[in-house]
């Protein structure tokens, strides 16, 4: 009876069938298919040819595509940390059992649920010049107006606040979620160890949610670096280019210019980016945790 | 150092319910108190009140001279060991036993000095760099002691430290709290609902049930002299038997009292002229029986179950009406399940509980 269930038998693995298929089809077909369109020249109607790394070296020696680069790693590098510190100070403020905690964790999520074109029209209302709310409040106070959406600097910093609005929902949840394991009675120990409140967030609370906070931070790097609809929306990556995303600039080649080849090499490399970013990150902080062990 | 408790008409209510119902305790310098329960009794909320964890509705906390109870938790000179010892999981044994000092800023030569004594005493110096997650449950329970003790507070407080780890190791912690209340001499608070470490810990136990007091006394006190039902219910293994009286009648030595169809008990106790002896039984513990030959006086009793615990053997029958008794016998018994033994009772031992639960007990030294 004992040997039957040590035996490893080659029909139990018809169990991670189903999900084996899904992710064949869905996941790694798609990933080989895309590397192998990245080395061939595709028309979107017409045939392939096999062109080698050349689609690579068009994508890299782009100037516009440096630029996108540019664009995406400064968004990424401003509104991923911007969204793990607001989330986790929204989470602090907000981990209380009382009714209005409850009420503002909803109003806060609520953003989330939104669709990415109602959260680009709120926020083109509150951007768009003359009649938009930031002009009425310039107006009101005698400033000098701002093109938010039109002006260099600007555009980025206007689609990095829409997103950072749309997506703060996630990381609030996921830090209220982490808050709520730390065992009460670490708090009372802190309270009698005449603990001081930023020594309690700094020694206690925030070495205790050390992985949520780095999961947030991947989560939310991946998906930043993924900007497209709101930049597409708002700004339509202007002016010149200087809200253009990377995902963006793969849409424009792939579906504007029907360059699929392209297209698809520069979403490799977005690829790329995106997994040494996040492996990045991961390891810095693997390797602090070693050093304080 | 170390100072006296003096608990004042504490009440402690949420809304309507009330936990704690005018609660007066004083502990003595240096001494150690148990407060034995069952859940719900209040008791950790009565320690965790002393802590300044949780909020007092009426009356007031002082240790030393000084009123505490308006002090945050960290200003109250108490330190405290949690039942799941609360170690900071990413900080080492060192760094948990230091947090408290570093936060007073307590200069670094004496800390290092206070967690190297204490991890001496607790012979944890070998753990002092590792961190929660590498220790066994004694260890951690240790670090736990061990940050108490660096803290030289006035009273050291336990809530249950002892109910998470193995027989074994509890019993053998046990003993070690014995031997660090003598060494250091500190007053200690300990609560429990284990009624071995209460008897074998305290100096003095203080019994609750029903947000109160229900007696405060020696632990032989309480063993001996239950001041109720309840008490005499609760403490002692096994429990007392209570046994329904249907008649008392007064002799020249205390009362014989007429066990539920069963025989009649001889027993040296006066009752008081207004003896409430509706609902009234003896209890009876199972050291004070002894099985007798059939000639001699006592109750029989039907053997449905026998305990054989090597020095003793306890054995659980019935009598004649099916009431419950626990007896003993030696540990050679040779009484088996089914047999009928006969049972006397020693006329010093037994306690008589009126129809409202108060005990009387024989006036002599059992």
């Amino acid at each position: 009876m004992a040997e039957s269930y040590r035996r490893s038998r080659w029909s139990n693995g018809l169990f991670v069938v189903p999900y084996l298929s899904v992710f064949l089809t869905l996941l790694v077909f798609p990933l080989g298919w895309g590397i192998w369109l990245s080395l061939n020249k595709v028309d979107l109607f017409g045939g392939e040819r096999f062109i080698g790394l050349k689609n690579y070296a068009r994508v890299l020696s782009d100037p516009i595509f440096g630029q996108a680069v540019k664009n995406t790693v400064i968004f990424v590098g401003v509104s991923v940390p911007t969204l793990v510190v607001l989330g986790l100070f929204l989470a602090l403020a907000l981990n209380k059992t009382t009714k209005g905690s409850s009420f503002l964790r909803g109003v806060f999520f609520a953003s989330s649920i939104l669709s990415v074109t109602i959260v680009t029209l709120i926020w083109r209302i509150v951007f768009i010049p003359n009649d938009g709310l930031m002009a009425l409040i310039f107006e009101y106070f005698g400033w000098q107006p701002i093109g938010f959406l039109s002006t260099t600097g600007w555009s980025l910093f206007s689609v990095g606040v829409a997103t950072v609005w749309w997506c703060i929902g996630l990381p609030m949840m996921l830090f209220l979620a982490a808050l709520q394991q730390i065992p009460k009675d670490l708090y009372e120990a802190a309270a009698l160890d005449n603990t001081s409140r930023w020594r309690v967030l700094t020694r206690i609370t925030l070495p205790s949610i050390k992985s949520t906070i780095m999961l947030v931070a991947i989560i939310q790097v991946v998906m930043q670096f993924q900007l497209f609809g709101q930049a597409q929306l708002m700004t339509n990556g202007g002016p010149a280019g200087s809200s253009r995303p990377i995902v963006m600039y793969i849409y424009e080649i792939g579906f504007l210019r029907w360059d699929i080849g392209m297209g698809a090499a520069a979403s490799q490399i977005l690829f790329l980016i995106i997994l040494c970013a996040a492996m990045l990150q991961y390891w810095v902080s693997t390797r602090k945790e070693e050093t304080d062990a | 150092m170390s100072a006296s408790i003096s608990i004042k008409n504490i009440t402690k209510r949420y809304d309507s319910v009330t936990v704690l119902d005018d609660i007066n305790l004083h502990i003595e310098d240096g001494e150690f108190v148990v407060f034995l329960g069952p859940s719900g009794c209040g008791k950790s909320t009565l320690l965790r009140m002393i802590a300044g964890l949780e909020s007092i509705t009426e009356g007031s906390i002082e240790i030393g001279e000084k009123r505490i109870d308006t002090l945050p938790p960290g200003q109250r000179g108490v330190a405290m060991v949690f039942q799941s010892y609360a170690l900071y999981p990413h900080m080492t044994t060192r760094q948990n036993m230091a947090f408290g000092l570093e936060n007073v800023k307590v200069a670094q030569d004496e800390i290092d000095r206070r967690v190297n004594d204490a991890a001496k005493i607790l012979e944890i110096d070998h753990l002092l760099d590792r961190k929660p997650g590498r220790l066994s449950g004694g260890q951690r329970q240790r670090v736990a002691i061990g940050r108490a003790i660096v803290k030289e507070p006035k009273a050291f407080l336990f809530d249950e430290p002892l109910s998470n780890l193995d027989a074994a190791l509890r019993g053998r912690t046990r003993l070690e709290l014995a031997q660090l209340h003598q060494r250091l001499g500190s007053t200690m608070i300990f609560v429990t609902h284990d009624q071995v470490e209460a008897m074998t810990l305290a100096d003095r136990i203080v019994i609750m049930h029903n947000q109160k007091i229900e007696q405060i006394g020696t632990p032989m006190e309480i063993y001996q002299y239950p001041v109720s039902r309840f008490v005499a219910e609760f403490v002692g293994s096994p429990p007392m038997s209570m046994l329904p009286i249907n008649h008392i009648e007064k002799t020249a030595d205390g009362v014989t009292v007429e066990v539920s169809g069963a025989g009649t008990v001889a027993t040296a106790i006066t009752l008081p002229a207004e003896f409430n002896a509706k609902d009234a039984v003896i209890g009876i513990r199972a050291e004070d029986t002894e099985v007798v030959s059939e000639q001699e006086d006592g109750l029989d009793l039907t053997i449905k179950v026998v305990e054989r615990l090597g020095d003793r053997t306890l054995l659980y029958g019935t009598l004649v009406d099916g009431t419950e008794l626990i007896a003993e016998d030696s540990g050679r018994s040779k009484v088996k399940a089914g047999d009928m033994v006969r049972v006397a009772i020693s006329p010093h031992a037994a306690h008589i509980f009126d129809g409202d639960g108060r005990a009387h007990h024989s006036k002599m030294e059992v």
